[in-house]
């Protein structure tokens, strides 16, 4: 972990974003703090994937503001983001690895690049072109290679959603082994059995709006807004 | 170097026609290396960066890679002339102003297909370099190495137009005989004067010159796209 | 990239190119003893200077390197100052050269001589002694005809010989009158394709491969000469010509040794250029 200034809590002050009359946040005020993982549900569209990019800096408050422990400017040295559909550098998989772990300034050393590929599973694929993996491989790639930056925060945004069921469950327990290990975990799903599975507190989005928050078995056991409820009913959609 | 066969020429190895091939070569590879130094960084720049009239420049350099070389070449020569602004360099007439001359046919090519190749790999990874918080100039190194077989080809295709051209080295080159005579400019002098067979036999010198550094560029990304996917 | 960043850039390639120009052009400046002479196409292909340039360079160790182009390029080449001497075969245009400044003086070297070229079998009918005839029938026949049209010495010549014959080409043409701006090699070969007429150097015909059904039709009408002239660029207006070099050169064509070598001069056992620099009407 880290020493210095932590990330954490990240504040969301009343932030709305949007672009061209389109809101995709919309007055978000919220707390991320250390602890059990941060899972986002929501329809399509409500602004999972915006929140996460915008607790990563990616993105600027149009309105309101973000501050990470305090800050309100703090490059992404001790936070990490996993994207839906990750990019693979044209590079192999430990060259992936390698690159991520530069940028970051650890030292490149093959002891710690072969102990991230056994964390998610990718023992004896460092050789192969990153390109060449499967779906599920390249996630846990894009899982290992922000790890590899030893982050305080690791955001994820439906890292399983275009996955088959055993990619799935084994995404799922990489994440919580990381939960446990005592990384903030930020994740997007759509899934709710994921977001049980996973635990921690749920934070509902609709339209850009925090609808409820509440530690994951209150939530899915006894919902307290419609929406929440509809939600679960599986009728809230759009 | 008369006209005996062609063959006999090539296979003979006769001096006259090596020193021919050997002058084609230096000028156009050092043409290709400098603009490949000016116009790799000078595609990367504008693929990166947003600056007010840069729709302007990218349409510029894409029209450039059709620069007449004739018009090239009368440019370079108007400002190597003894008579011009840089004459006192003493370069017209020399294998240097050749260089020179291709090298500005070849510049807007490697720019323009650069720019081309960078944007597009940025537009692929940016989200993740910049959440990786690479600083700038790594990000550039990152995406030519990175995009690095796309740029052989566009070396490729740079050589292939310094290679086959005539009209700007004629112009600032004069064409001397054993001094600034390439394949081009001896083709299109034993042509004029009628001697096609040695017009042919050097053509065909040129061509098999470019198939075999064609074959070497393509082996090379063959054996990248195994390394790297 | 940050406005120092970019600007970084562009200077460190700046530089490098900087860098590599001046190495290569200081290797080509420091090499030499050298010279460079305009001349034209005709007198290049005839493969005269193949003959002798080595004999010049063996005796004064001066590298020749000759750029051939038309008359009228030539001069303007040497008025540039990217010359250092002019031989051209054009007396008129080289008379006025020195008279502007920009030649020291014009020494006769040489001559050949024109021949008209036609289809063996003639169909205009021109065959004979007498250029100005033939020039007439080909006008009134409308025989297709290959101009050179790039103000060469020959070009010059031609069009003084259809004044001469009483036509001003330059206006008074038609379709079958092609000027292709090129030189004489080039118009050959449109004449071979074309089964047309063209006035060629003897020089530039005897070397000649792509024949076809070309022969000469008309030769030997004393008005067919063709008098070459060498020049010395002046270094007053342009202070880099290499004066000392360009002045042996041109003293070696008008010396005994070089006449003589210019005479010795063959093509398939034929003559091609008759030293004359002691001529005093040449």
């Amino acid at each position: 972990m880290r020493a210095g200034a932590s990330d954490l809590p990240i504040r969301f002050e009343s932030v709305s974003v949007g672009t061209r009359g389109v809101t995709m946040l919309d007055r978000i005020t919220l707390l991320i703090e250390a602890g059990p993982p941060t899972v986002l549900i929501g329809p399509n569209g409500s602004g999972k994937t915006t929140l996460l990019r915008t607790a990563m800096g990616l993105v600027r408050p149009t309105q309101g503001r973000i501050t990470w422990g305090g800050a309100e400017k703090s490059p992404p040295v001790q936070r990490a983001i996993v994207f839906q559909r990750p990019a693979m550098l044209r590079r192999s998989v430990s060259g992936n690895l390698s690159y991520a772990l530069s940028t970051a300034r650890i030292p490149r050393r093959t002891e710690r690049i072969n102990e991230l590929l056994s964390m998610v599973g990718l023992d004896g694929l460092g050789k192969r072109p990153a390109r060449r993996l499967s779906g599920g491989e390249q996630q846990r790639l894009a899982l290992a290679r922000a790890l590899a930056r030893d982050p305080a925060v690791l955001l994820l945004d439906e890292p399983t959603a275009s996955l088959d069921p055993a990619s799935t469950k084994t995404i799922e327990d990489i994440i919580s082994a990381i939960a446990v290990s005592g990384i903030k975990v930020v994740i997007a799903t759509h899934d709710l059995g994921e977001a049980r599975r996973i635990g921690g507190e749920i934070v509902l989005l609709h339209h850009g709006r925090v609808i409820e928050r509440a530690g994951a078995t209150e939530f899915l056991n006894a919902p307290k807004a419609d929406e929440a409820k509809a939600f679960l009913a599986g009728e809230l959609l759009v | 170097m008369h006209s005996d066969s062609a063959l006999e020429l090539i296979f003979t190895g006769d001096p006259a026609l090596l020193e021919i091939v050997r002058l084609s070569l230096i000028v156009s590879l050092s043409a290709v290396a400098i603009a490949a130094f000016v116009g790799i960084p000078l595609g990367a720049l504008v693929a990166l960066n947003r600056f007010s009239g840069r729709e302007g420049v990218i349409v510029l350099l894409n029209t450039l890679m059709g620069l007449p070389p004739v018009v090239a070449g009368l440019a370079v020569y108007l400002l190597l002339s003894r008579s011009g602004p840089l004459g006192s360099l003493g370069l017209i007439f020399t294998p240097t102003a050749m260089i020179i001359a291709q090298t500005v046919l070849v510049i807007p090519i490697i720019a323009a297909l650069t720019r081309q190749t960078i944007e597009d790999l940025w537009d692929e990874y940016r989200e993740e370099l910049t959440a990786m918080n690479v600083r700038v100039f790594r990000r550039v190194t990152t995406l030519i190495w990175d995009g690095r077989f796309s740029l052989v080809v566009t070396l490729l295709a740079g050589f292939g137009r310094a290679a086959a051209e005539v009209g700007a080295i004629i112009i600032v080159g004069g064409n001397i005989n054993g001094y600034t005579r390439t394949m081009t400019t001896a083709i299109a002098l034993e042509t004029s004067k009628g001697d096609l067979s040695l017009a042919m036999g050097l053509g065909a010198v040129l061509i098999a010159i470019v198939i075999i550094v064609n074959t070497l560029a393509w082996s090379v990304r063959r054996a990248g796209e195994k390394m790297a996917g | 990239m940050t406005p120092r960043g970019r600007f970084f850039v562009l200077i460190r390639s700046l530089l490098i190119v900087a860098a590599i120009a001046t190495t290569l052009a200081t290797q080509t400046a420091a090499q030499d003893k050298s010279i460079v002479v305009a001349s034209t196409t005709s007198t290049q292909d005839s493969g005269l200077f193949g003959y002798l340039l080595p004999i010049f360079k063996q005796k004064t160790g001066i590298d020749v390197k000759v750029v051939a182009q038309g008359t009228g390029q030539a001069l303007d080449t040497a008025r540039r100052g990217d010359a250092d001497v002019v031989l051209v075969h054009a007396k008129a245009a080289e008379e006025e050269f020195v008279a502007e400044g920009f030649g020291v003086k014009r020494y006769p070297v040489m001559y050949n001589d024109f021949v008209l070229i036609g289809p063996q079998h003639d169909p205009a009918g021109v065959k004979g002694k007498d250029i100005m005839a033939a020039l007439q029938t080909i006008k009134a026949k409308s025989a297709p005809f290959i101009s050179r049209g790039d103000r060469s010495g020959t070009n010059i010549a031609e069009i003084s010989f259809w004044k001469d014959a009483g036509i001003d080409i330059t206006k008074d043409n038609g379709a079958w009158y092609k000027e292709i701006g090129q030189g004489m090699g080039a118009a050959l070969n449109t004449a071979s394709a074309l089964n047309a007429y063209v006035l060629s150097d003897r020089g530039t015909w005897l070397a000649f491969k792509n024949r076809n059904e070309l022969a000469i039709v008309v030769e030997g009408d004393k008005r067919l000469f063709n008098q070459y002239g060498v020049i010395l660029v002046n270094p007053a207006k342009h202070p880099n010509v290499r004066k000392d070099l360009g002045q042996q050169f041109v003293d070696w064509l008008v010396s005994t040794e070089g006449q003589d070598a210019i005479g010795r001069y063959k093509i398939n056992g034929q003559q091609l250029f008759y030293p004359n620099a002691k001529d005093p009407n040449a």
